[in-house]
């Protein structure tokens, strides 16, 4: 909670160094320095800072409120406007997220099992490719010749579920590599260990040792992670939204600060960091349930 | 005049058990085992059966056998390793045939990039090119003999506007790297050896890595103007973050090993533990760091640029040729504005990715047998 709280402190007070020229709306040339100053102080903005973090603080805690937007719609409350498109980027990022878990743990638990094999080389291969390239440039090319190749519409649209295709594979991706990449690493670190030999010793076969006992173990660390990639699917990506214009919350933030909405950008970016510190609080919980082993709360008598 | 030939018989007396005489002993078995050569020579030892080599015909006399000498220097060679750090981790990097492949391949290109302005022949990257008869800017102008790579929408030469954008961004990943690494180092260090700073780092890091780097970086930019050297600083601002973590982690691993142990007991002081001791151990996790800090460097500069956040457009980055070409990417005719940038760009960050990993799997002690 102290951490959530200074991270947000932190990032008002990097707020208030933003340029204030959107407070204008676009007019700053015609405006002599007393209409500016009546605005910037109607807005509360030209007191000291302490007050204005204190009034920011309260109006948080007590009544939920971000401020209202200035550019992008003006004068409605920030939620108002981020709510529904933060709706679309989980429906989206859902489905991505059950595709990056499925496929790619799928791949790890095979690439770990043909390691050295033709397969883990593929595998390697295409880790390499999805993580050294910049996520913008495959993206620009997915985009472009994947849509000429199958006929598939460039942008998002929703009434039609074929555009739904490019930007779900496009969100997948990334995650399908990391996700295998960890998954075989954890693996082949699990099946070099003692009990994986006697499991073997004992006669199970090796897929049953796979399933049953590595990959179970090998999933543990993984475990932590999955809560904040669930939550940050609600943040969207920044990318993908924008280039395939899709009405959610990344491409919200990116509108934000090219047209320097600044209580919108303030907001969400409270936003993204509170989906964050909850998510690697969750993060633990999960690897507690996954691994009775852990415990966060510290027992007193043992050791 | 070597040591040996100064040697008196009496000091040849003792025999010294080495290789040598064990040899000797080994040839006489059959015969009385005996160590004292004087004896032998004296006296020798009744042959027993059999009497013939084992081809079963030439008998077995003494002349078959000679005395071997005491050889100092030959004794010397068993102790003796020639095992070099260095040396063994280029052995491993340049055994895959791969890795050799890569830097040559990224040395040429980091050379390509810094001498190209000084070819003959080339155009300045800021340079409006107009045809010389009509006067009109070349826009637009697909790859020819001229333009090796075209031209842009405004008619400067995109062959010298990537080089002079790779120079750019390559500059840009560098100095991201190297301001990473050594600050990482430093603080990761001191965070992870002294145990009083401990409490107050882990929540200077808790503080920073709560908040989305990329947000973060967008944030910085958005407050800063953009230019080269705000996003240097901002890049380098949220570079450190997890190296020093990194070598925390690892010290803290290797603080407290009983060589440490003995090293303080033995008075070294603090510093000349972490530098002599320690982090020779973490050359490898260094080396990768430093060689994924590049490509993230790139394409983060990539990303800022798209969303409007990054250099300036007058000057060439691989982030705005990449985002210039996306303008025009609807038209195939002009896709080679695109398409030239991209291959540059996975060029350099796949070499030093794939680079990365086969140095620090190199540079790992354990895989070098």
């Amino acid at each position: 909670m102290i951490t959530l709280f200074l991270v947000l402190t932190i990032v008002f007070m990097l707020m208030r160094l933003l340029p204030v020229d959107s407070y204008f709306e676009g007019r700053s040339d015609a405006m002599s320095e007393t209409v500016k100053n009546q605005i910037l102080s109607q807005l509360g903005l030209l007191d000291p800072w302490y007050t204005q973090l204190y009034h920011f603080w309260t109006k948080l805690i007590f009544h939920g409120d971000l401020g209202n937007s200035i550019v992008i719609r003006k004068n409605v409350p920030c939620v108002k406007i981020i709510w529904p498109k933060a709706v679309t980027s989980f429906k989206f990022g859902i489905i991505s997220l059950v595709f990056q878990q499925v496929l790619g743990l799928a791949m790890g638990v095979g690439m770990a099992r043909s390691k050295g094999k033709f397969g883990d080389k593929l595998g390697n291969t295409y880790i390499l490719i999805i993580n050294a390239v910049p996520a913008a440039v495959y993206y620009l090319f997915i985009q472009l010749y994947l849509s000429t190749l199958f006929k598939l519409p460039m942008l998002y649209s929703p009434r039609e579920w074929v555009s739904w295709i490019l930007p779900v594979i496009c969100l997948s991706l990334g995650g399908i590599a990391s996700n295998a990449m960890w998954m075989r690493r954890y693996m082949v670190d699990q099946m070099n260990m003692d009990y994986i030999r006697l499991a073997r010793a004992k006669g199970m076969t090796s897929t049953q040792v796979a399933f049953r006992h590595v990959m179970r173990n090998a999933f543990i660390p993984m475990a932590q992670s999955l809560p904040t990639t669930i939550l940050f699917t609600i943040g969207g990506s920044l990318y993908v939204e924008s280039l395939f214009s899709i009405p959610g919350m990344g491409g919200l933030l990116i509108t934000s600060i090219q047209r320097q909405d600044n209580t919108m950008v303030q907001a969400m970016v409270l936003l993204y960091s509170i989906i964050s510190v909850v998510g690697l609080l969750l993060g633990d919980i999960a690897m507690m349930v996954c691994d009775p082993r852990i415990k966060l709360v510290k027992k007193g008598g043992s050791r | 005049m070597s040591e040996k030939d100064n040697k008196t018989p009496e000091q040849k007396k003792p025999l010294f058990r080495g290789y040598a005489d064990h040899k000797i002993s080994t040839l006489q078995e059959g015969f009385a085992a005996t160590n004292n050569l004087e004896d032998l020579r004296n006296n020798p030892p009744q042959p027993v059966k059999p009497t013939v080599c084992d081809d079963g015909q030439t008998p077995i006399t003494d002349d078959l056998f000679v005395l071997a000498h005491h050889d100092p220097s030959e004794a010397e060679r068993t102790g003796y390793s020639n095992y070099s750090y260095w040396g063994s981790t280029f052995r491993v990097f340049f055994k895959k045939r791969i890795s050799g492949i890569l830097l040559g391949f990224l040395v040429l290109l980091l050379a390509f990039t810094f001498i190209q302005p000084l070819l003959p022949n080339q155009k300045d990257p800021y340079l409006v090119n107009n045809d010389p008869n009509t006067g009109i800017q070349l826009r637009n102008l697909a790859p020819n003999k001229e333009y090796w790579f075209g031209t842009n929408a405004i008619g400067q030469d995109l062959w010298s506007r990537i080089w002079s954008g790779t120079r750019t961004s390559l500059f840009i990943g560098l100095c991201v790297a190297v301001v990473s690494i050594v600050v990482g180092l430093i603080l990761g260090s001191i965070w992870g050896y002294a145990r009083k700073w401990d409490k107050l780092f882990t929540e200077i890091y808790n503080l920073f890595d709560n908040i989305p780097y990329t947000i973060l970086r967008m944030l910085l930019m958005y407050i800063m103007h953009p230019s080269l050297k705000t996003m240097i600083f901002v890049m380098c601002l949220t570079g450190w973050i997890g190296m020093s973590k990194y070598i925390r982690n690892m010290i803290v691993i290797f603080r407290d090993r009983e060589y440490n142990l003995a090293s303080r007991c033995l008075g070294t002081p603090s510093g000349r533990i972490v530098v002599k001791n320690i982090l020779p151990q973490l050359i490898s996790v260094i080396m990768l760091q430093m060689a994924l800090a590049i490509p993230d460097a790139i394409g983060s500069e990539v990303f800022l640029t798209y969303i409007g956040l990054g250099l300036p457009v007058s000057i060439p980055s691989l982030g705005n040729l990449i985002n210039e070409g996306r303008k025009v990417m609807l038209v195939p005719s002009q896709r080679y504005q695109l398409i030239f940038p991209v291959i540059v760009v996975s060029a350099i960050t796949i070499s030093f990715y794939a680079l990365g990993n086969a140095f620090a799997d190199a540079s790992d002690p354990r895989n070098h047998r």
